[in-house]
């Protein structure tokens, strides 16, 4: 017996592929209702002029009010060492620091971030120097494919703002939510405690 | 002038790429610019198992903005790893297999306009009976997945060497025992994503993918896209990790590739994490049963086993992990009997494929935790059960492996001293102990899937007027490092800094053809290559520097920066040597090539090429555990690893290579898993797909054992596989010497360790009830 098995039901409740942006589904169900204008309707989704200062430097953008941080940074002001690993709040390969605070910018709607200072992995390097991190991270191969890197490095560096000389307790903490799938984190903690040391 | 020559090889050398790295350069495939493609969106069976009758995309392909819908009717044309067994198909056609399998899609101006035009599609597909175990596949009367296989048994294996039933004769123990292993996923942190950019004016296609074998994709998508592989260009840019997710050509590339043609522009693909995890090629839930005997001295006299893996709904590399499963029983100790039962067998879960210790991880666990049952039961100590069996290179396996290089006794010795073993092991108290086992992997198969007479690998140097040498590769660095170690055992042969080498690697228009980064081959054979390459450019510059000092060739000594005169002071600097090697004939295109000696391609019978290499790497580790007998929780509390790779030419990337598998075995057993409810994936997402984080993770101390493999360049072997399979027994041997509890399901969480600790001690209460 066949049955006619409608896709456009929502199949996967719980389904992150089908959680696509509030103004897609909204356009979904619009042009199915048969409403021709649907498509110009789901672009004047609500923007709003926000300030920030992203890596020193101050920029004036318009934001939809859903469009999370981590794309704004990838592809609005083109910073795309930001990573993303996986579907939400699951990784740390995007964490990048919000007035010297570590925020997953998956997680995080850029229209929040209104006024706010935000730094990236791109920020780190200074007239063609490395950070201390970023300097311990490569000697010490605390990096092997690279893609969690820039957030890892993002939360060491907001752990060591917050202390000098952590422990390697404090180390595990601190990088608690960023996975690694190469490393088995032996050589990152090592070269946490490089760049703690002073390089 | 210098008059030292520089050794690259044997340094500890950080990654050549990994300035990039650190600094957020480093353009992964998601990181391209891409502002003028069109955004690729997959629609994916919610059926396990079902025929298509209709798959209606007229409402999508009407929307404003959709540029195309594809579904299995634009592809007609199956594609697969292995040439006799490709049975799938980019997008679903006629049937659908598994929950998730691509079955249409779109290719649009923005996301929205994908995602809302994916919601257009309906789909009429009637149900099938489906299979989410092996046992439930085998059964009698089920359906089957693939007409032409029977009791959808994808292979079976049987192979039988030496006489096994006089082996159990002549044993003095024998034990017996059963393993159950859950399936697990490479999670590499990269999500999966491909840009394909379709040229039609001049009908050129030129795909940017997150691949392990560039190689592979070029001749998929030339199969499946129906153009002349001559049309088509490969370009793999920084890849986040592998570890054999993307070791073969996987649904999304070419899908790509179809969205691009059938849109006449570029499209972009970025599958979700969720998406990534189902499209998979794990290591298949797998069952052990294995019988060996043993000697009172410890010497192996049999083994006998049999293991069905559950592999998915299609055939991917699945006869080769079954093939390995067998093969790799071999190679490590001396074993004059074996018998192997393999089946591999089709289900309605997203298809298996090749994960790091490829076939040989369940395995080994199996066979090396029954060890420790044999030594326990002869009173031997783990490190002399496994002394009495180590083999003596060159020695050739009774299933043809040809082992020209073994260190695994000095293995032993480095970690038995290190651990502490003789003085703290029974010492540390209730619920801590120690565990040890060995394992071991291939350097590369030596005959690759693909096989065309070809060499193995082909590394080009081109040398100009800049004195710059360009190394020109198709190994696909993923993060391993093998873009460093080329230009290493280049700088190596040349006498230069590895600042005077520039790689180049995985662009198809430019690089030579390799068949990629899978089986540990890279290093052993690329790196053999890259080797015989330099030694052809070092003739060159040697013979232009006679020239030029008119002394004949063999007079001329190259270190490096300075090509002199034997005993004498009368010298060209490099540059010097550069412009008169160049002078004749200008511009200087070099290569060198390697193939793998026949008597390392394995023997005669079927299936005889899975598991033969050119070398083997093998590894010894001790594991310290402590169990929490309240909770189930075990923690993982020190490794130490002994890893014989030959040759270390980066010991840094050596380093990290072997804690890096350490730890991914540690995954495995302790909290990985893949589930599925009736076929849907309960975990496919970072967070119920268990990775252990940094809290978890041990220290994981290395000691590299360099056993100078006669045929490997400079010495060396792999070292990024090696030593996981290892792993997963030595922490079940740490956790019998803990609490006393064999485990015989992995992972051990929590709930099956409790589970087993009850059952152990109602059986425990049981017979002192009867005692008494």
């Amino acid at each position: 017996m066949a049955f006619e098995y409608d896709i456009s039901i929502d199949l996967f409740p719980e389904d992150p592929v089908a959680l696509s942006p509030r103004a897609g589904r909204e356009f979904a169900s619009a042009v199915k209702e048969g409403r021709a204008d649907a498509r110009a309707e789901a672009e004047m989704a609500v923007k709003r002029l926000v300030s920030f200062v992203i890596n020193g430097g101050r920029r004036e953008d318009a934001v939809s009010d859903n469009l999370l941080l981590l794309d704004y940074l990838r592809e609005v002001a083109g910073l795309t060492g930001t990573k993303r690993g996986c579907d939400g709040g699951e990784c740390g390969a995007c964490t990048v620091l919000v007035g010297d605070e570590p925020r997953l910018a998956c997680l995080t709607l850029a229209a929040s971030c209104e006024g706010r200072k935000i730094e990236t992995i791109e920020a780190l390097a200074t007239h063609g120097r490395m950070s201390l991190l970023q300097r311990a991270f490569h000697e010490k191969l605390g990096a092997q494919c690279g893609y969690c890197t820039p957030g890892m490095i993002m939360a060491a560096e907001a752990l060591l703002r917050r202390q000098g000389s952590p422990t390697e307790a404090d180390i595990r903490e601190a990088l608690s939510g960023n996975i690694c799938r190469c490393t088995g984190y032996v050589k990152i903690i090592e070269s946490v405690q490089a760049a703690a040391r002073g390089g | 002038m210098t008059f030292v020559k520089a050794r690259c090889a044997g340094t500890a050398t950080p990654l050549i790429d990994g300035v990039e790295k650190v600094t957020g350069r480093a353009r992964f495939t998601a990181d391209l610019p891409s502002r003028e493609a069109l955004v690729g969106r997959i629609l994916r069976s919610p059926l396990a198992h079902g025929v298509i009758r209709a798959i209606d995309t007229a409402r999508a392909s009407a929307l404003p903005g959709v540029r195309a819908v594809i579904t299995g009717a634009d592809c007609d044309v199956p594609y697969g790893v292995l040439p006799i067994a490709q049975n799938e198909y980019p997008l679903a056609r006629e049937r659908v297999r598994y929950v998730g399998e691509p079955i249409a899609a779109v290719a649009a101006v923005d996301e929205a306009t994908a995602q809302a035009a994916l919601d257009l599609i309906s789909a009429v597909i009637d149900p099938l009976p489906a299979y989410f175990t092996a046992q439930n596949a085998l059964a009698d009367g089920a359906t089957r997945l693939h007409e032409n296989k029977q009791g959808n048994i994808e292979r079976k294996v049987t192979q039988e060497f030496g006489d096994v039933e006089a082996g159990f004769k002549t044993a003095d123990l024998v034990r017996e025992a059963a393993y159950h292993y859950a399936e697990v996923t490479h999670a590499q942190m990269e999500p999966d994503c491909s840009l394909a950019e379709y040229d039609a004016e001049r009908d050129r296609l030129t795909l940017h993918s997150t691949t392990q074998v560039p190689y592979y994709v070029h001749l998929m998508l030339a199969q499946c896209v129906k153009m002349d592989a001559s049309r088509i260009r490969v370009v793999k840019p920084f890849v986040g990790g592998g570890f054999g997710h993307r070791t073969e050509t996987l649904n999304f590339e070419l899908i790509a590739g179809l969205l691009a043609r059938a849109a006449c522009g570029a499209v972009k693909l970025e599958l979700s994490r969720e998406e990534t995890l189902l499209t998979h090629r794990g290591r298949p839930e797998t069952d052990i049963r294995i019988r060996i005997g043993a000697k009172k001295t410890g010497e192996l006299t049999a083994v006998d086993c049999e293991a069905i893996q559950r592999g998915g709904a299609y055939g991917g590399y699945g006869l080769v992990t079954i093939l390995y499963s067998g093969a790799l029983l071999h190679a490590i100790y001396r074993l004059p009997a074996s018998r192997y039962h393999g089946l591999r067998v089709y289900a309605n879960t997203p298809p298996c494929g090749a994960m790091r210790g490829h076939g040989s991880v369940d395995m080994r666990h199996a066979f090396e935790s029954l060890l420790d049952e044999l030594a326990e039961g002869l009173g031997l100590d783990a490190f002399a059960l496994r002394r009495a069996n180590l083999l003596e290179a060159p020695y050739r396996s009774i299933n043809d492996l040809q082992v020209n290089s073994y260190g695994l006794g000095e293995c032993l010795r480095r970690v038995e001293e290190a651990s502490g073993w003789r003085e703290r092991r029974g010492k540390l108290g209730r619920g801590r102990g120690l565990g040890l086992a060995c394992s071991h992997y291939p350097s590369g198969a030596a005959k690759p899937v693909h096989w065309t007479g070809e060499p193995h690998a082909v590394v080009n140097l081109k040398l100009d007027f800049d004195g710059e040498v360009v190394a020109l590769t198709g190994a696909a660095d993923i993060g391993q490092g093998s873009s460093t170690l080329v230009a290493q055992v280049v700088a190596d042969v040349l006498g230069l800094g590895i600042d005077r080498i520039r790689v180049v690697a995985n662009d198809s228009a430019v690089t030579p053809k390799d068949n990629g980064s899978y089986s540990s081959r890279v290093s052993f054979m690329v790196g053999n290559a890259a080797i015989a390459a330099a030694q052809n450019l070092k003739k060159l510059l040697v013979e232009g520097a006679a020239r030029k000092l008119e002394v004949s060739p063999a007079d001329i000594e190259c270190l490096g920066e300075t090509y002199r005169v034997a005993g004498t002071d009368r010298m060209l600097a490099y540059q010097g040597a550069v412009a008169a090697a160049l002078e004749d004939g200008g511009t200087i295109g070099v290569k060198g090539t390697y193939s793998t000696p026949p008597e390392t391609q394995g023997g005669k019978f079927r299936g005889a090429a899975i598991g033969s290499s050119a070398a083997f790497s093998y590894a010894a580790q001790v594991v310290q555990v402590s169990v929490d007998e309240d909770t189930g929780a075990i923690r993982v509390e020190k490794v130490w690893v002994g890893h014989d790779c030959g040759f270390a030419i980066n010991p840094l990337a050596v380093q990290g290579q072997v804690q890096g598998s350490v730890w991914m075995g540690m995954g495995q057993a302790l909290s990985e898993e893949t589930q599925y409810h009736e076929g849907r994936a309960l975990r496919a997402n970072l967070l119920d797909y268990r990775v252990p984080t940094i809290v978890e993770s041990p220290p994981i101390e290395v000691h590299i054992v360099e056993s100078l493999d006669p045929g490997g360049p400079l010495g060396a072997k792999e070292a990024g596989e090696g030593a996981l399979a290892g792993f997963l027994p030595a922490f079940t041997n740490a956790v019998y010497d803990a609490v006393g509890l064999r485990l015989t399901e992995l992972p051990a969480s929590p709930d099956r360790v409790l589970e087993a600790l009850q059952e152990k001690r109602r059986g425990e209460r049981l017979k002192k009830a009867k005692a008494a």
